[in-house]
């Protein structure tokens, strides 16, 4: 299956198989006007199978986001067909606003305007917890 | 601007500090008087609380200071829809310091974001409570002379139980600190409590459904109520409400030297028949608390004893 190569734009590879659209929904991809191709599950002689991700344009992608989805997605970004940077993804230690608590006892769920913050609690279990109640979300 | 959310901010020296002014004035209740005359504390209710709010409010009184507040959330703007955010910044007008519980995990947390005074935690849902853990700790070292190098079990609803986790918290951080967990299957301390304060290297934990076979080792026991109010399911509060009843033929096994603290309300968790035994510490715990909270309060508003 061949796809274009890209010539100003980026591309997320080594996503873990399968995870391709959860990253499109997060990333709020569907709202760009230009092409973004999804492949998936394609062979992969590191992962065995993985899903690549490319946006023929030039777009801010929030690496919190990308790294709390797939901290082993890499991010390389394309300019006049070149490569200009390669970044790989890690866990961040705090992300904002992209999930949200489901404790229902959190201050979260009553009061208007608060930031839905979140912080790295433990790394190995990929595990993230609410600022204010301390609630455990897994990555 | 210092706000106290959970009992990791405060350092070991500034509980220590704590403790020294509380045994001044345990010593002379007199001594600091005047100290925040013309200084005035806000309460923020929105949960019941009797020896919290009454603490706070004689704390504050015998230092000179004046009280304003409302008991319960029914007498305030938040029956309107106001936001805890709302109702700091009204209450910053009127008062230098402010004493919030709310039944909202974080609220404290959330309202010290907003407020341009500083914020005490008086306990947010089954979360966190400081200022009980400033009166268990005073407690704890008056009756001990120390708080390190002692076996604490923590007996009751370790899930819910605010004033276990901000213990837990607070003792973690001295040497040779061996906790006991008793507490049924289902109300055991929650996982993040393993994976901070429980992990420091100076403590250890076991876990045990069983208090009889744990109180020959304790040096402190610290009984917990079921709490009703956490519970979501009115049926599993019935099952495990009266796991755990403190009695005197219990106590057999015990230490002579054991103190035994209950933050309070009980309902039979303890029964009437340890309150006379020397040991029952629990309403001298309350009486600590309002030292301690003398003493914060002096010292988040500025005030060097």
């Amino acid at each position: 299956m061949n796809i274009d190569s890209i010539y100003n734009g980026i591309v997320i590879d080594h996503i873990r198989a399968g995870n391709a659209m959860r990253i499109y929904r997060y990333l709020e991809l569907d709202k760009l006007a230009c092409s973004v191709a999804i492949i998936q599950n394609c062979k992969s002689d590191k992962m065995g199978r993985k899903d690549i991700i490319k946006i023929d344009e030039e777009f801010h992608v929030n690496l919190d986001v990308l790294g709390y989805l797939d901290p082993g997605a890499t991010v390389t970004f394309i300019r006049d067909g070149e490569t200009v940077s390669k970044r790989k993804c890690s866990l961040p230690e705090q992300i904002v606003n992209v999930i949200r608590c489901n404790n229902p006892r959190c201050i979260t769920t009553s009061e208007p305007g608060l930031d839905q913050v979140f912080h790295l609690s433990d790394t190995q279990r990929k595990r993230y917890r609410c600022l204010y109640c301390d609630a455990a979300m897994q990555a | 601007m210092f706000h106290l959310n959970t009992i990791d901010d405060l350092g070991e020296n500034q509980i220590a500090s704590l403790i020294g002014v509380a045994k001044r004035i345990d010593a002379d209740k007199t001594t600091f008087r005047d100290a925040l005359r013309y200084k005035t504390l806000a309460t923020l209710f929105y949960e019941a609380s009797t020896r919290t709010r009454l603490s706070f409010e004689a704390a504050m009184i015998e230092l000179g200071g004046s009280v304003i507040g409302f008991a319960d959330a029914s007498s305030s703007s938040a029956t309107k829809g106001e936001s805890v955010a709302d109702t700091v910044r009204t209450a910053a007008c009127y008062a230098d310091i402010i004493v919030m519980r709310h039944p909202k995990e974080g609220a404290p947390l959330a309202a010290s974001m907003k407020s341009p005074v500083p914020i005490i935690n008086a306990g947010d849902g089954g979360h966190n409570h400081p200022t009980q853990t400033l009166a268990d700790l005073f407690t704890i070292h008056k009756e001990k002379g120390r708080i390190n190098r002692l076996t604490v079990g923590l007996c009751g609803d370790l899930m819910f139980g605010r004033t276990v986790h901000s213990l837990i918290h607070a003792m973690a951080r001295y040497d040779g600190v061996r906790f006991v967990l008793i507490s049924p299957e289902e109300l055991r301390v929650p996982d993040y409590l393993k994976e901070t304060a429980l992990r420091h290297p100076n403590i250890s934990y076991i876990e045990t459904e069983s208090l009889e076979s744990a109180m020959p080792e304790l040096d402190v026991l610290y009984m917990t109520r079921v709490q009703r109010e956490r519970f979501f399911n009115e049926a599993d509060y019935v099952r495990l409400k009266d796991r755990y009843i403190l009695t005197r033929a219990l106590l057999h096994g015990a230490k002579d030297d054991l103190t035994i603290m209950h933050p309070l309300p009980r309902v039979n968790e303890i029964s009437v028949d340890v309150d006379d035994d020397p040991r029952a510490l629990y309403f001298k715990q309350m009486l600590y608390g309002k030292y301690m909270r003398m003493a914060l309060l002096m010292m988040m508003l500025g005030v060097t004893a």
